[in-house]
């Protein structure tokens, strides 16, 4: 197959471009895929035009990323990994390091952004059906994405070696502990020693600053090139690439570059303009984006009087909490009537024969004679509160893709979920009381009923008609 | 769509108010003003007369404090008594060691702590302002002093000479309803200042505590302000632009 | 789509005028990250000026004191070693020192502020070695007719007892002159010649 020489490289209407610039790009293009590449991924790749304020989480969490990845190379520069020294070098960069408190603004609070614009871009594919038929695996890749982001945060968080940083490391590597039989091993291994110590920090260091950054960056490329591959949903759930003109263009799509690239610039410096408020005059953001008690350098003698994670992890903080020996009957009691629901209204015998047979296996490690500890359930809920999210493309059965046309059982679900995410998250920041407990111990039914219920009530309810075109 | 947004809304903040409860102990706000550079320079002082024997600030260096208008020769004549260079850390003279022989514990680096004793109840300030005027005579401890903000703290109190003494004193307050106890601090025994002059002394050193925990505050601040001044140019651009670009979508 | 609406123009100015925002943007951006990569005020600290006590170093002596990081070498020369220096002018590539190696006031024949004592960073100008002392005048194995100064065993260049480098030897310049200064008769400042204070 002889290949046939590129044309080479034009620029409509940039007159002065077509000059030894030109020449240039054709030379490069007839060595490298550059202008194909510019085509299909922005001047000819087509998206709906009908975006709304929630489709700019995505361009805006790239930004931030490489904004992480920016800072985080400076960082690594004048970090030291030593738990003798890291807390010693952050104060460090703080103070000695010229522009150094301003790396360090950026990194700590852009770790915030990041899950800020990471929570709204995955609310947007909630409310959207972004995850439906044919974008689960954009969908899954984006969930791999958010696992890694979590393993950054509390990798990096470490870091600085404070109180926050060293406790909240203990807390959650000691949840591996409580695995059943290899368990503590499991724990010693990931910590290099019988406590957090100088090993874990450096080998959270290397997983912080290359590890992570490389599976992530992999995951990112292709997160894109699945979205490119099927094109971009919008709000109103339809294919744009059903209706086409007589040039195969999608009617209702128009060029990603210039329309989106001059949107979504739009939507970066509104963006930078809330960060830098946030960055510049209150960067710990009343101790929700920099602990206050870290900054007390990592004491392994002495606990401090409350331990809670980042804003970003206490929903699920909450959850891991709020499993007491006592909820776990409820929990066993959630499950017996999962079960029954499934084989009562149902369709599909796999589906029902799963349920019979595991089950029963989940109650008997609950509440029977070798059931596991509570302690083994929180560290499970909490796992499969961040997992489940994979599932969703095919717990939602619906006939739409778009909240504006499903029916009101989807929409309060939502609400109610959403409102449950916040209130988990708000208890997670907060010590433990009895009330608290009990509060946080209904919403965590609340929120696993949103993804378990999902394949009833999305079917059960009325929905309106798609539109074949969009609607602006 | 709004309907979702207002019932979100609603959903949110009932139960939200009603789960915020307030805690802890009530806080003096500190009566500081970063921008004062006299005050921060007393309080430089006050620092290294009062503190420096047995906190360090091993994070900051004594040439800082050009920051607030001391010149490399004034920090040295006046504030430099250890025979150090200007551009070295502020360490304490003291032994770690011989501090936990005689305190139980070593006292802690200063450097960070106007930003590590922040809460919810108030700044780091706040804190220690309360801190610093709080000590009362306790004889069950070993020191012969207590504190109202950090119960059984093992520091004495070190500015006593200068504060007097007070003891604590529970009186009970009729209050609409029920009566209620109050802990009232009292000054038994005046000191060398009279209250205000003390109090003058203690929020300048909070002042300096508080500039010292993040000396590129000032900075930060003032470079904020240009680069959101900047940044608000550039929305009106990117507005314009975008806005342009958009007329042929229809 | 009505074309004939559009004002290219404007278009083309609003594009050129947001991209020239966001340049300024990316390059007030990159000072801080340029900046971080400058000495920090730690290094600065260590490379503060340092003080040298010569009250006990001989005539023909020498010694090296630590400022940056780098050896500087205090050489107090004697009656002989002046005169060498004079005899060695025609083997040196830069006799009258020329090239800025040297601060205003070291640039004499002696290249020092004091005749008797030399001031020098003890780093070959070529690849940074360190040269060795040879200060006596007597035959070397790299030149039979040695009139005492530095050899630098790493490619050979030399310097003469006032740092000048020999002609046709890999090294291009004399040895650098610190910025230094007296502060009494046997006490000098490395690092800082600043007056006054």
């Amino acid at each position: 197959m002889a290949a046939t020489p590129k044309q080479p490289v034009a620029f409509s209407g940039l007159g002065p471009l077509n000059g030894p610039m030109s020449g240039l790009l054709t030379w490069v293009d007839q060595r490298f895929p550059l202008m194909s590449l510019w085509r299909d991924h922005l001047a000819e790749y087509y998206a709906p035009k009908n975006f709304n304020f929630w489709y700019y989480f995505g361009s805006l969490a790239m930004l931030v990323l490489v904004l992480q990845i920016a800072t985080g190379i400076f960082l690594t520069m004048h970090y030291k990994p030593d738990a003798a020294q890291a807390f010693a070098s952050v104060e460090y960069i703080m103070r000695d390091v010229p522009g150094g408190w301003l790396i360090r603004y950026l990194h700590s609070t852009g770790a915030s952004a990041f899950f800020i614009v990471v929570y709204l871009h995955m609310f947007r594919g909630l409310m959207y059906g972004s995850y439906r038929k044919p974008r689960e695996l954009i969908w899954i890749f984006g969930m791999l994405i958010y696992l890694c982001l979590m393993a950054e945060a509390f990798f990096g968080y470490l870091l600085p070696w404070g109180q926050m940083s060293y406790w909240g490391a203990q807390v959650i590597v000691n949840l591996f502990d409580a695995l059943p039989v290899i368990g503590p091993d499991l724990s010693v291994w990931i910590r290099g020693d019988y406590v957090v110590s100088d090993a874990t920090l450096n080998r959270f260091f290397a997983f912080h600053v290359i590890a992570i950054p490389l599976v992530l960056l992999g995951l990112v490329a292709a997160h894109i090139m699945a979205l490119h591959e099927v094109g971009s949903n919008n709000p109103d759930g339809v294919e744009i690439k059903a209706t086409k003109d007589a040039q195969g263009r999608p009617l209702d799509g128009i060029p990603f570059h210039p329309y989106y690239t001059v949107k979504d610039t739009l939507g970066a410096v509104v963006f930078l303009f809330a960060f830098c408020v946030i960055m510049f005059f209150i960067p710990e953001m009343g101790g929700y984006f920099l602990e206050y008690n870290n900054f007390i350098p990592a004491d392994p003698l002495k606990t401090p009087p409350q331990i809670a994670p980042l804003w970003y992890f206490t929903p699920y903080y909450s959850i891991l909490r709020a499993v007491t020996e006592d909820f776990v009957i409820w929990l066993a009691l959630g499950v017996f009537a999962y079960m029954l629901l499934i084989l009562f209204t149902a369709r599909g015998c796999l589906v029902k024969l799963a349920a019979i047979l595991a089950a029963p296996v989940v109650i008997l490690l609950m509440k029977g004679p070798f059931a596991f500890e509570a302690k083994v359930w929180g560290v499970v809920l909490m796992g499969v509160a961040t997992l489940i999210f994979f599932l969703l493309p095919w717990l939602d059965q619906s006939p739409v893709k778009s909240i504006r046309y499903k029916g009101p059982l989807t929409k309060w679900a939502l609400g109610i979920f959403v409102v449950a995410f916040f209130i988990l998250g708000y208890l997670g920041t907060l010590t433990v009381t009895e009330g608290r407990t009990l509060i946080a111990q209904i919403f965590t039914f609340v929120y696993f009923a949103f993804f378990l219920l999902m394949p009833w009530y999305t079917t059960m309810e009325k929905t309106q008609p798609e539109p074949a075109r969009v609607t602006m | 769509m709004n309907k979702l947004v207002s019932m979100l809304a609603v959903l949110l903040f009932a139960p939200l108010v009603a789960l915020a409860a307030g805690d802890g102990v009530k806080l003096d706000r500190a009566p500081i003003n970063e921008h004062d550079v006299i005050s921060l320079q007393r309080g430089a002082r006050h620092f290294v007369n009062y503190c420096l024997n047995c906190h360090g600030a091993g994070y900051m260096r004594y040439n800082r404090l050009k920051d607030i208008g001391l010149t490399e020769q004034q920090i040295l004549d006046n504030l430099i008594f250890t025979g150090v260079k200007v551009g070295d850390l502020m360490k304490t003279a003291m032994d770690p060691k011989d501090a936990k022989e005689w305190f139980g514990t070593a006292p802690p680096d200063l450097t960070v702590t106007a930003r590590s004793r922040a809460s919810h109840a108030g700044s780091g300030a706040d804190w220690l302002y309360t801190y610093l005027r709080g000590f009362y005579r306790d004889p069950s401890r070993p020191s012969g002093w207590n504190n109202v903000v950090y119960t059984n703290v093992a520091m004495p109190h070190v500015l006593w000479e200068l504060q007097g003494e007070q003891v604590l004193k529970t009186e009970t307050a009729a209050a609409p309803g029920h009566p209620v106890e109050v802990q009232k601090l009292e000054l038994v025994r005046q000191g060398t200042l009279t209250p205000p002059e003390y109090d003058r002394l203690v929020a300048d050193l909070v002042n300096y505590l508080d500039y010292m925990a993040e000396p590129a505050r000032a900075d930060r601040k003032l470079i904020g302000i240009y680069v959101l001044a900047f940044l608000a140019f550039m929305w009106v651009l990117a507005y314009l632009l975008k806005k342009e670009y958009w007329k042929d979508v229809h | 789509m009505a074309e004939q609406d559009l004002d290219q123009g404007k278009r083309r100015f609003l594009v050129a005028a947001t991209s020239v925002a966001g340049g300024v943007a990316a390059g007030a951006v990159a000072v801080p990250f340029v900046a971080s990569m400058l000495p920090s005020e730690r290094a600065l600290a260590a490379g503060a000026p340092v003080e040298a006590d010569i009250s006990a170093l001989a005539p023909g002596e020498m010694l090296t004191v630590e400022w940056r990081g780098k050896p500087v070498w205090i050489v107090r020369r004697t009656k002989e070693m002046l005169d060498s220096i004079k005899k060695s002018d025609d083997k040196v590539a830069d006799p009258v020192s020329k090239k800025p190696q040297q601060p205003a006031y070291a640039k004499n024949e002696y290249r020092a502020v004091k005749p008797a004592y030399l001031v020098v960073v003890g780093i070959c100008t070529h690849l940074g070695c360190a040269p060795v002392d040879k200060l006596k005048a007597q035959p070397e194995p790299f030149e039979a007719t040695w009139q005492g100064g530095f050899y630098c065993p790493c490619h050979g260049s030399l310097f003469d007892l006032a740092g000048r480098v020999y002609k046709n030897k890999p090294a291009p310049d004399n040895l650098e002159v610190p910025p230094h200064k007296f502060l009494s008769e046997t006490r000098i400042l490395i690092g800082d010649d600043s007056k006054g204070a």
